[in-house]
């Protein structure tokens, strides 16, 4: 017990700095991911029919494809057509691309759930297709991607962890190379797994908080009695 | 009756894909007039409406609103749509607004008031169907009657030049139809001009300055209530009208 306390003592800032590395990854790519999200899936509902079959190609190609082979693409593929990234800009980019697809999609099917008569009475309203998008079809559909994005935020704390591939010293890099430093690879592997499920729990705790702070009054009624 | 009817229609045709629905429809209706549309389901009454405020434009034929052709090429169907009001059936208020948002994003968005102003004129509108003490509930917190004077507000709101209405109690309980036949009889009172389709016959009786007939997607006889359910021209007319009121007469 005492070894492993030591252990602990000695990996942990190391696993702190990984940490740091790993929520400033996820973050960026997030909020990259949102950017392409937002207006990719918007396209994908209302747009003009090419411009769906260009964005439904793009989220195939994103979603049909392993993460892993996306990052070596964009970190060891794309210098040769003259695009070279740094480290931490190929795992932005690379996890951004991902995550933009994915948002898409949920987006996609909040907007397909909004009501075809809220749309219908917005325009009668004289609202065009687009006012009536972004002040009557959007703010319900942001409401309803939210479980969907929660899950995406889960996902792309833990997605982060391929960036070791291309050595960007994260959380999973600097267990990595903790656990040869010190040869005790379970122990710090374990401890990782523990930093991961911290994360995760509280980056959940905030989203369902978030949740219900934008819920809509008397709609579903659950979460005021859920609390 | 000489002046310009506000709403002329002319020979209008729709079709959904292969499916023709309104076959050449025609009707002229003059400032302040209240006309009820009946028919039986299928015969194109909210297809008309959809027709008359370009949320479905006409495939063929002509409408005019005031002086202006609105199926002309060009014309800004948006720009049209705020001077003619619409009522659903199933009411479509904005799930994620308040009443007062409901009526106010209107007011804000389209016709680019400030938000004092908006408010204030929003206010007045739900005050005008009673519903000023309801101005910071959600629609899911409303009774359907309250929901269906809430969209006439927000409708109001835009200052509409005529008013459709497509079956708005359709889908009330009974005990609440009372609130919003009210209302609309409120606002006939008050001279808008309204084309109302429903199967509220006693509204019908009492409010509609003409009711007209429609079946197979054209007019087949129109007339004041009196000479419409009286000696209605047409036994098909006869038949419709005596049916309808029977229903009714069952439920209540």
């Amino acid at each position: 017990m005492q070894a492993f306390l030591d252990l602990l003592n000695n990996v942990t800032p190391g696993l702190l700095q990984g940490t740091v590395i790993t929520l400033q990854i996820a973050a960026v790519s997030l909020l990259l991911g949102m950017a392409i999200g937002l207006p990719v899936g918007v396209g994908r509902v209302y747009g003009p029919v090419w411009l769906q079959r260009v964005l439904g190609a793009y989220v195939t190609l994103f979603q049909g494809t392993p993460l892993l082979i996306q990052l070596f693409v964009v970190y060891y593929g794309l210098p040769d057509l003259g695009l070279t990234f740094g480290r931490m800009e190929a795992a932005f980019l690379t996890l951004g691309l991902n995550s933009g697809a994915y948002q898409a999609e949920y987006l996609r099917g909040a907007l397909q759930s909004v009501s075809e008569g809220q749309m219908t009475a917005a325009r009668a309203i004289g609202m065009s297709k687009w006012q009536a998008i972004r002040s009557i079809i959007l703010p319900q559909a942001l409401r309803l991607v939210l479980p969907a994005w929660s899950n995406e935020v889960i996902a792309m704390l833990k997605n982060t962890a391929v960036v070791f591939v291309i050595a960007v010293p994260d959380l999973m890099t600097q267990a990595k190379n903790l656990s040869s430093r010190y040869f005790a690879p379970i122990p710090i592997y374990m401890t990782v797994a523990v930093f991961y499920i911290i994360l995760v729990g509280a980056v959940y705790l905030i989203l369902r908080q978030v949740e219900r702070r934008v819920q809509i009054p008397g709609l579903t009624g659950d979460a005021e009695s859920a609390a | 009756m000489t002046t310009t009817p506000i709403l002329r229609i002319d020979d209008v045709y729709k079709s959904f894909g292969a499916t023709q629905v309104l076959k050449g429809f025609s009707l002229s209706i003059q400032p302040q007039e209240v006309v009820v549309l009946v028919g039986p389901s299928g015969s194109g009454k909210s297809t008309l409406l959809r027709c008359i405020n370009l949320l479905h434009p006409p495939t063929s034929g002509r409408i005019w609103l005031e002086e202006e052709e609105i199926t002309a090429p060009g014309v800004n169907h948006d720009r049209v749509r705020q001077r003619i009001g619409m009522v659903f059936q199933d009411f479509n208020l904005f799930t994620h607004l308040t009443a007062l948002g409901n009526v106010m994003i209107g007011l804000t968005k389209v016709r680019k008031m400030h938000k004092k102003e908006a408010h204030d004129l929003a206010m007045f509108e739900l005050e005008r169907v009673g519903l000023v003490d309801r101005a910071g509930h959600y629609p899911a917190q409303l009774s359907g009657g309250q929901k269906q004077r809430v969209a006439i507000a927000r409708a109001l709101g835009m200052d509409p030049h005529i008013m459709l209405f497509d079956e708005p109690t359709s889908a009330l309980d009974p005990e609440l139809t009372g609130e919003v036949l009210e209302v609309m009889q409120q606002l006939a009172k008050e001279g808008m001009t309204m084309i109302v389709v429903s199967h509220e016959m006693g509204f019908a009786r009492q409010v509609a300055s003409r009711v007209v007939f429609m079946e197979g997607g054209v007019v087949v006889e129109e007339g004041p209530p009196q000479q419409m359910f009286e000696q209605p021209k047409y036994e098909r007319t006869r038949a419709f009208l005596r049916k309808i009121t029977d229903l009714e007469g069952d439920e209540k």
